[in-house]
């Protein structure tokens, strides 16, 4: 007769609540671990799906997506002049946050280089990818935009044509996709105003600029929009990213980018590792911690239910010993128990995670690996939990049956 | 205690009178291997139990196969139905779940509460939760049956239902049962009456001679 099973049979209501109880307490500790990778994999999610072998940057910053990065857009042509590269695109990434429809909206915005990219490696769930390049968008589906539904963004208005499933930003936040010349004209969005006291400010800054003291007719060309004035336009892309051509070696032609003075490179795996090192490793840490906190706070807590449901049955327990149960028994009861809730407290955390993590405002990757590692942790904590309760029940006396 | 000596021969039934703080739930706990006197010997089935304070056989497994305990209150677990109450002290002497279930079974029928084998011992009153402590204390055949104030909870005509049980089953199972009881009203069960006063044994009788 198992005695443990009889037990949990009399107190149901109780242990169910208990092991709802736990279970959502063990869901937390699954859900830390599953926002941890979610955090990883968002990080390195755009690096993966771009598939770019280098990534060519500012000098001495660490890629546009760990700190600003600004590259000219003559980049693309020098880079490409390279011997083994097969492909060179400008890459333009930045985050902005919008009023639409009376809500406040974060988006990424991930430039494509028309016509070469048109988004078709997106994962879209509906919809196309850009058709022309100009005023159209993907949008992921984070973002909580429509297909066909309108967004202005600056002076223009973008219809949205295609909406992804997945695409977020190491941030979290959901991704927009638009051509490189749409995601600039958003990026570099000035009011006429502003545009015209730079206009304003140029002029006084090459009354005392050698350039323009040594050629004065370039003052004239002052008045002309920022983007055709290369030597005083800001540079407009966050950086280029490359392909090299097969049965070139990607080390040697990221030796002779990185020789430039004005530009540094990464491999697809050092751009990886930048993200998880440098933008996650705290989120990790911090993670980590928590996530050990809640499972020292689980183990305490069913310590103490058991340790309770012990107490409850101290009596039951002295007319065991009375009639003869070996300590293995009752010891083996507890242990039933202790384990019974632990493993169904494990089994309500992923059913009502599988349910309830899809609905988190950021992804909540749970994988097998961190599923078994938990269901370790649960087996300690359930074993490690039902010492006070057996170091109790070792005490009680055969006499206590006597006693009232 | 002490001179507490006395003998019970298998399917004899006795009796151990005397007022609160005589001694007599003292007695019965030392022979029940619960509480060991400081001196004295315990001899069970002829065997040498306890010899002063050391016990000369494994004291628990010695207590389950040969030692049956009714109390005051029938002190049945409370999460297991009365059919498991009896079970679980013959599965934890050996006996396999089956023959458990059918044995427990047996007793409860034999006893007059077949009917409540399933009921937990929330659902049965006084008299019915004292049989099944009896059929519990019964189920390994033991040698010795000790019962403490078996009747105080139950009405009169109950109590003296069940020392007639005791009666019964010392005489058909071949055990001896010391019971330790107050109520004079039904000594005439015994075979023989022992009173205790300071902790020993100052008398011993029939019902006629007690007072």
């Amino acid at each position: 007769m198992n005695l443990a099973a009889k037990d949990i049979q009399h107190n149901l209501g109780r242990f169910a609540l208990t092991i709802v109880g736990i279970g959502m307490l063990l869901m937390t500790v699954m859900g830390m671990a599953g926002i941890y990778r979610g955090l990883i994999e968002d990080a390195t999610l755009l690096v993966e799906r771009i598939g770019a072998e280098l990534w060519v940057v500012q000098r001495d910053t660490r890629g546009p997506f760990a700190e600003v990065s600004r590259v000219p857009k003559a980049l693309v042509y020098r880079v490409l002049s390279v011997p083994g590269v097969a492909s060179a695109r400008e890459f333009v990434f930045n985050t902005i946050q919008r009023e639409h429809n009376g809500r406040p909206l974060r988006m990424a915005i991930l430039g494509l280089s028309w016509p070469l990219d048109k988004g078709e490696w997106l994962p879209l769930m509906a919809g196309r990818p850009l058709a022309q390049n100009h005023y159209e968008m993907v949008a992921d589906k984070t973002l909580g935009l429509r297909l066909d539904e309108r967004i202005k963004l600056g002076k223009e208005t973008y219809r949205i044509v295609g909406i992804t499933d997945g695409m977020v930003s190491t941030n979290g936040e959901g991704m927009a996709f638009l051509s490189v010349w749409d995601s600039q004209a958003v990026q570099f969005d000035n009011s006429g105003e502003a545009i015209r006291l730079e206009r304003a400010a140029r002029g006084r800054r090459s009354a005392t600029d050698d350039m323009f003291l040594s050629q004065p007719l370039l003052t004239e060309q002052l008045a002309r929009p920022t983007a055709d004035l290369p030597a005083v336009a800001t540079p407009e892309l966050s950086a280029v990213v490359v392909r090299v051509s097969s049965g070139a070696d990607p080390a040697a032609v990221a030796a002779t980018i990185s020789a430039w003075p004005d530009i540094s490179v990464f491999a697809k795996a050092g751009e990886e590792e930048l993200l998880v090192q440098g933008m996650v490793d705290k989120a990790r840490r911090q993670l980590g911690m928590f996530r050990a906190l809640l499972t020292v706070i689980a183990a305490i807590i069913m310590a103490l239910i058991l340790y309770t449901l012990t107490l409850d049955k101290l009596h039951s327990i002295a007319l065991l010993k009375l009639i003869g149960a070996p300590n293995r028994t009752i010891l083996l009861m507890i242990l039933q128990q202790a384990i019974f809730l632990g493993g169904l407290g494990y089994g309500v955390a992923y059913l009502v995670g599988q349910k309830l993590f899809p609905h988190f405002p950021r992804r909540v990757v749970v994988t097998n690996e961190d599923l078994l590692q938990l269901a370790i942790i649960v087996l300690g904590i359930s074993v490690l939990s039902s010492f006070l309760g057996i170091w109790r029940a070792m005490r009680v006396q055969p006499n206590e049956a006597l006693m009232g | 205690m002490r001179n507490a000596s006395l003998a019970v021969r298998r399917g004899e039934v006795i009796a151990l009178l005397g007022p609160s703080g005589s001694g007599k739930s003292t007695f019965l706990t030392a022979v029940g291997l619960i509480n060991p006197p400081t001196s004295g010997q315990i001899l069970i089935g002829g065997v040498l139990v306890l010899d002063g304070p050391s016990s000369l056989v494994n004291v628990r497994s010695f207590r389950r196969q040969h030692i049956g305990f009714i109390f005051q209150k029938s002190n049945l677990i409370p999460f297991l139905s009365a059919r498991e109450n009896v079970q679980v002290a013959l599965e934890l002497n050996g006996a396999s779940p089956r023959y458990a279930r059918r044995r427990a079974a047996e007793l409860l029928e034999e006893l007059g509460v077949g009917d409540r084998a399933e009921n937990r011992p929330s659902m049965l009153s006084g008299g019915q939760q004292q049989r099944v402590a009896v059929a519990r204390a019964l189920a390994n055949d033991p040698s010795v049956i000790l019962a403490d104030e078996p009747t105080a909870a139950l009405d009169s005509q109950r109590g003296r239902q069940v020392m007639e049980l005791f009666r019964a089953v010392a005489h058909e199972h071949g055990a001896g049962v010391i019971v330790v009881t107050h109520d004079h009203r039904t000594l005439e069960v015994f075979d023989t009456i022992y009173e205790m006063e300071d902790g020993a044994i100052t008398k011993a009788g029939n019902s006629k001679e007690a007072t």
